[in-house]
């Protein structure tokens, strides 16, 4: 359960690095490599996200769904 | 399951939802998302308690199972959808979260007719005779 609750943090982290990222990315000139520093970082938390919805789904599946 | 521990945690990810929300609202968005995720795991295994105790009250009450299986069902289309539907509705997709309402009812209206083909018939059962004396 520990683990999930990481994730929160962990997501939150990710999306504060890359906000510094892309502002230093901005202030260099670089608009473009910013704009692939956000969508990469937006990909690799959706996938952690959906792992965990998927996780979520097939509990809720288990105890209501199927007796 | 511990409420202190729930309540902690909510307050923790809107902390950190408001400072997200200036730089990038996708990660405060997926921030929601995944607290919303996390409590309703820590309930799981709570709900899991309370509805083996309502299936074990059926079962001495001697209620035919399939009417259990189709409410718990029911009460199972209900949380998921209201989940996906708040979900849209945080992300400012009002209509969106409106149709997963929609489809979540429809879903619901579907599984619950045997039990109204149900009813019917035994309505039907008890009338003397339709369009009789």
């Amino acid at each position: 359960m520990s683990l999930d609750v990481n994730t929160i943090f962990q997501i939150a982290g990710i999306g504060i690095i890359v906000a510094m990222i892309q502002t230093v990315l901005k202030q260099m000139g670089k608009d473009d490599w910013a704009q692939w520093v956000t969508l990469i970082g937006f990909v690799v938390i959706l996938y952690m996200a959906a792992t965990m919805i998927d996780n979520l789904f097939e509990r809720i599946k288990n105890v209501f769904l199927f007796m | 399951m511990d409420i202190l521990q729930i309540a902690g945690l909510g307050l923790a990810a809107t902390f950190l939802v408001l400072v997200l929300k200036e730089n990038n609202p996708v990660f405060a968005l997926l921030v929601t998302l995944v607290s919303g995720v996390v409590i309703f795991l820590m309930l799981v295994d709570q709900i899991r308690l309370v509805l083996d105790m309502l299936r074990k009250m059926a079962e001495s009450a001697h209620v035919n199972g399939v009417y259990v299986a189709t409410i718990l069902k029911i009460i199972g289309i209900a949380y998921i959808s209201e989940f996906g539907a708040q979900m849209a509705r945080d992300a400012g997709q009002g209509s969106l979260a409106g149709k997963i309402e929609l489809a979540g009812k429809i879903a619901i209206l579907v599984m619950a007719i045997p039990i109204l083909t149900a009813i019917v018939e035994t309505v039907m059962h008890l009338l003397p005779e339709v369009g009789g004396v």
